[in-house]
């Protein structure tokens, strides 16, 4: 599991690869830490693109919602994005599709927190 | 071995009500129409072969009672929720009240919903009968004498005619009951709960209801997953959806469908069988949760297959 971090503007992209499961979940966790303690009222906002992500577990997912509720608590943004057909099911199934804000591209993720990452993102 | 379900509703009794009732209605008269249903046997045939299970059935309402049945002389039984009534009233209805009988009863916990069943299992009344609980809270006693006394129930415990004895169990010793081999774990439950496994002839059957999985630990999980390991049925608290019982439910002590399959897969478990059904959803609902569960077995499947099932109040699964 690797996540690479790439910055737009005021918004960080975090792009884990590979498989979220239980015996890598917390070595996600130990990834996001950094970029959650900014994710934050007037700091970065982060968009989670998780269309390299081939599988992730109820471990896994239990880092996505601590985060979520982290990212509440300190008034920041977080969303995901990119979900591939699996992982499309797995938050369906898991109900977490109600619960996160998900969008279908990193760019209309973009385009609906941050018109500066946006823009960004744009000129590539 | 055959596992009966007599009662497999979460935290309260959930009967059917008219509205549910006549909904299923509706949508089975629409589907008979034009159909040449003009004697029982016709119609049952319909019911039985053509409509599906969320209208021809219920999973039902009553609260938390297994029967392990290896068609020995003694009953063997997880838990006495209402469910438990059910199940006495057939025993009597085989047997008749003259023949004792005796009965050994293996209690996940002592909240309500998984005792309410006994002021009303009617072989605790008659002479003859032999009830064994087994349990491993302190106040398992104290629990069900509370329960049958004033000001809550008419008949106290002390007028109950069947002897009735309560065997203190600790986790992790295993113990013959009625042909089985019986071991314990403690599980994270208001209170604490616990899950049985029960082994008889090479089979396998873990009843782990009123658990909640953080998935934070990994010592946990390796506990369960070696609890759970090749049985060949885990019978599973899937009360809550995985966002549910990590955000706005979580300590509230229940799991999911979601952990329930990936424990199931570790543990390459043959057959995982929903329980505990959260009382707010109906049929339709229910329905719908086992249509995903399995779906998510397929696409998350390695090698191992896990069969998926949601109990309902008169199931049976043979072992």
């Amino acid at each position: 599991m690797e996540l690479k971090p790439q910055r737009y503007e005021d918004t960080v992209v975090l792009s884990p690869t590979g498989r979220i499961n239980h015996a890598t979940s917390d070595v996600f966790s130990t990834a996001l830490r950094p970029h959650m303690e900014r994710c934050a009222a007037g700091q970065d906002r982060l968009v989670l693109d998780l269309s390299g992500l081939e599988y992730i577990s109820s471990a896994g997912l239990r880092v996505l919602m601590l985060a979520r509720k982290q990212a509440q608590t300190q008034g920041g943004t977080l969303v995901v994005a990119a979900l591939g057909p699996m992982l499309r099911e797995i938050f369906e199934i898991s109900r977490f599709s109600a619960v996160f804000d998900v969008y279908p591209s990193v760019r209309d993720a973009l385009a609906a927190i941050s018109p500066l990452a946006l823009a960004a993102f744009e000129r590539g | 071995m055959r596992v009966k379900f007599w009662g497999t509703r979460g935290s309260i009794p959930a009967p059917l009500d008219t509205r549910a009732l006549q909904a299923k209605l509706i949508v089975a008269l629409t589907l008979a129409a034009g159909r040449n249903l003009d004697t029982p046997e016709r119609a049952r045939a319909f019911v039985e072969q053509e409509l599906p299970f969320e209208l021809s059935h219920t999973f039902g309402g009553n609260s938390s009672c297994v029967q392990l049945d290896a068609g020995g002389e003694e009953y063997v039984l997880c838990d006495l929720g209402s469910g438990a009534r059910v199940f006495a009233n057939s025993v009597l209805a085989a047997h008749g009240p003259g023949r004792g009988h005796v009965y050994h009863v293996f209690m996940s916990h002592l909240h309500w919903d998984h005792i309410s069943g006994f002021p009303f299992f009617m072989p605790a009344y008659i002479p003859g009968n032999r009830i064994r609980i087994y349990g491993c809270h302190d106040a398992l006693e104290q629990a069900l004498r509370q329960q049958n006394a004033a000001p809550s129930f008419p008949v106290d415990f002390s007028r109950l005619g069947a002897a009735i004895e309560f065997v203190a169990l600790e986790p992790g010793r295993r113990y013959d009951v009625a042909g089985f081999s019986v071991r314990a774990l403690r599980q994270f439950h208001s209170g604490d709960s616990y899950g049985y496994r029960f082994e008889r002839a090479g089979k396998a059957v873990v009843y782990s209801t009123d658990s909640e999985h953080k998935r934070d630990d990994p010592a946990e999980t390796d506990a369960f997953v070696e609890f759970f390991r090749d049985a060949d049925l885990v019978i599973f608290d899937a009360m809550y959806s995985l966002a549910d019982a990590y955000s706005v439910k979580e300590d509230w002590g229940h799991s999911s469908n979601v952990v329930g399959v990936e424990l199931a897969q570790l543990a390459r478990v043959k057959h995982l069988c929903m329980y505990h059904h959260e009382p707010i959803f109906d049929d339709a609902r229910l329905g719908a949760i086992l249509g995903e569960t399995r779906r998510l077995e397929e696409i998350t499947r390695q090698e191992h297959r896990v069969e998926i099932s949601s109990a309902w109040d008169g199931m049976e699964i043979a072992v």
